[in-house]
């Protein structure tokens, strides 16, 4: 552990290191801002690659961005020495990954969370909406004060999908509840800003807000702590944030880019990659609510149960939840 | 009225860093040197504070080690700047380079987090006074509002009060303020007055130093419970921004940071709230800040005046 941290931490300042691998068909991962160790999309997506190293034996090769203009450069080198697949962590890396993924036809490619058309990348979306519904639920019953909240990273589509499915959820659990939704900013660095995430949610809890839903990356961190201090419940995203705070994050809405990683790494290597889009949500176990030892007492019985309903409704079709991204707008606030 | 209150202690925690930054540059440049690097030495200081208080499970060992490490930054602005007679900016740009890149690389050798510190367990923070009393006074209605705009911070933000009071005092009515403001205005005169230029310089670049890291330790251990990269976000540079607002003057240079503080708390808290019907779209209060920076800047605050001798290294004459 401590060694290939130390590689990861040359490697985050010289392009090059990543060049001591050596490269055939192995995959590589290039991590957006925030880093591998965000504890929360990044990470997750770092364990899906150590996993697979330690199942399968196979170095991969990684990169963690610094700056925007990293993003092409990172994904060439890795293109240069022939890693496959070459996976793009992120929305924002889609123009560079589309850029290099038309200079190398023969190589594969997967983005996480945007879909880039092209015959040999893969992209992978998760109903980000559906998860966030069922916390939606969990959030409304167990709120005292009828008022939730929900802090999204960077003002972008995708974190709006977050916050529809979210209200949505709230909406149909408690209909007269009040949700609080606020951006941290406009820019890459409101993924990176704890301290803005946590006067937000100082700002929402004196509104009145106790369940406070943070889909912000690093930023959340700083929400998950101003919740834990100011005596309101927090809910973690994408990895399981619960062990943070015990006993004060009420759950975290999962996305398995762990599991998607892992996938798209295994397929590689045992050459059954599938180009096209893939949609993970309920049906597949992409999205899902965390439950452990850390929140165990938070959830009752009965919050599980109507969460677990409408999970089997939206697995069914029954319930419908309506993604933000498909128009651009979304039914409840 | 919950919010109000809300926004208002969010005015000052805002505000804290800034003010103690902008004492630090006033501190500086009032002697003649130029202090680009408030940001790095923050930042440092940030790191350290809250690596050291990770380690030791204390936030006094924090803050110690970031006074420590922001005042030897500042003692290599100092051996540049005054011993080496080198340029200022470039000298204060260094030190905000080397401290955004060896703080992620330390960071990233110590705790193995990509740069960030471990979260501080309550005893590793500067929370929140606990002033006896103040609790009871909640409900009541005006003094209720008061105490929880003044009296729900940490210590530091009152230490921070006290030495903006300290500052203005010294340099004005102390002897060691005077001669400070005349090696910034004249440093000839003062030499051929027998006193040491380099001597009065070095102080003055401690005392930014100490400042600096005050500043960084309340943003890491106070206002947050970890180190983040770049969390300073710039603060050193709006106190710079706010420094010159206020003419180089410590009570003006407080509240012109109670002001960005104030912009950057309400657009914090006001997102989302509506106004007469209308939802303020969330880019317009984000803009809100840099706005009134460039309005303020052109058209309210007069010529503001820089210490005469600011970033030019002293030689003595032949």
């Amino acid at each position: 552990m401590k060694r290939r941290s130390l590689l990861a931490a040359v490697a985050a300042f010289a392009m090059s290191a990543a060049a001591a691998f050596a490269a055939d068909d192995k995959p590589a991962i290039v991590f957006d801002i925030g880093g591998k160790f965000d504890k929360s999309f990044n990470e997750s997506m770092y364990n899906g690659s150590e996993k697979f190293k330690a199942e399968t034996g196979t170095a991969y090769g990684e990169f963690e961005i610094a700056n925007e203009a990293q993003r092409e450069q990172a994904i060439r080198n890795f293109a240069d020495q022939g890693y496959s697949p070459i996976i793009a962590a992120g929305f924002a890396q889609a123009s560079a990954l589309e850029k290099v993924a038309k200079e190398y036809p023969d190589l594969k490619f997967a983005i996480v969370d945007m879909v880039v058309d092209l015959p040999n990348v893969q992209s992978i979306v998760f109903n980000e909406h559906e998860g966030s519904y069922l916390v939606g639920i969990l959030a409304a019953m167990a709120s005292k004060s009828g008022k939730v909240g929900f802090v999204g990273g960077m003002d972008i589509p995708l974190i709006r999908k977050f916050a529809c499915g979210y209200a949505q959820g709230v909406k149909a659990a408690k209909a007269d509840a009040t949700i609080f939704q606020n951006m941290t900013g406009d820019t890459g660095a409101a993924w990176n800003d704890p301290v803005k995430g946590g006067e937000i949610t100082k700002g929402q809890m004196a509104q009145g807000a106790d369940v406070i839903y943070a889909a912000a990356g690093a930023t959340g961190l700083g929400v998950l702590q101003a919740a834990a201090d100011g005596g309101a419940l927090s809910i973690g995203v994408d990895a399981n944030q619960n062990y943070l705070h015990p006993g004060k994050v009420l759950t975290s809405m999962l996305k398995r880019v762990d599991v998607a990683v892992y996938n798209v790494m295994k397929a590689g290597k045992e050459g059954t990659f599938k180009p096209g889009i893939l949609a993970l949500g309920l049906k597949e176990d992409g999205v899902g609510y965390a439950m452990d030892e850390h929140n165990a007492s938070l959830v009752t019985d009965e919050m599980k149960a109507a969460a677990e309903k409408a999970k089997a409704d939206i697995i069914a079709g029954t319930i419908k939840v309506h993604d933000y991204t498909a128009d651009n707008t979304c039914p409840v606030q | 009225m919950d919010l109000y209150a809300e926004i208002l202690a969010s005015t000052i925690r805002m505000s804290v860093p800034l003010v103690l930054a902008a004492l630090a540059g006033l501190w500086s440049e009032r002697s003649g040197i130029v202090d680009i690097g408030l940001e790095g030495k923050m930042l440092a200081a940030a790191f350290i504070a809250a690596s050291a208080s990770a380690v030791y499970g204390s936030a006094w060992i924090g803050l110690f080690f970031a006074i420590l490490v922001s005042v030897g930054l500042a003692l290599v602005h100092g051996y540049a700047s005054i011993n080496q007679r080198g340029n200022q900016v470039v000298s204060g740009v260094a030190i905000n380079m080397l401290a955004a890149g060896l703080a992620v690389v330390l960071g990233n050798t110590w705790f193995k987090e990509g740069g960030r510190t471990p979260s501080l367990p309550p005893e590793g923070r500067f929370l929140p006074l606990d002033i006896p009393g103040v609790a009871a006074l909640a409900d009541v209605p005006v003094l209720g509002f008061l105490a929880k705009v003044f009296l729900s911070h940490s210590i530091i933000t009152y230490v921070a009060i006290i030495l903006v009071v300290l500052t203005a005092w010294s340099l004005s009515r102390t002897r060691f303020g005077l001669r400070l403001r005349a090696v910034g205005e004249n440093p000839h005169a003062v030499d051929t007055a027998g006193i040491s230029v380099a001597g009065l310089r070095y102080r003055a670049v401690i005392i930014a130093g100490v400042l600096c890291g005050l500043a960084g330790a309340f943003i890491s251990t106070s206002l947050s419970s970890s180190f983040v990269r770049d969390m300073t976000a710039g603060s050193g540079f709006m106190a710079l921004a706010a420094l010159i607002f206020a003419n180089w003057r410590p009570w003006r240079a407080l509240f012109a940071c109670l002001l960005f503080g104030f912009l950057q708390a309400s657009g914090n808290y006001l997102q989302g709230v509506s106004l007469g019907g209308v939802q303020i779209p969330v880019q317009f209060i984000n803009m809100l800040p840099y706005v009134l920076t460039v309005v303020l800047l052109a058209g309210f605050i007069g010529k503001s005046i820089p210490p005469r001798a600011s970033g030019i290294p002293y030689t003595k004459d032949r």
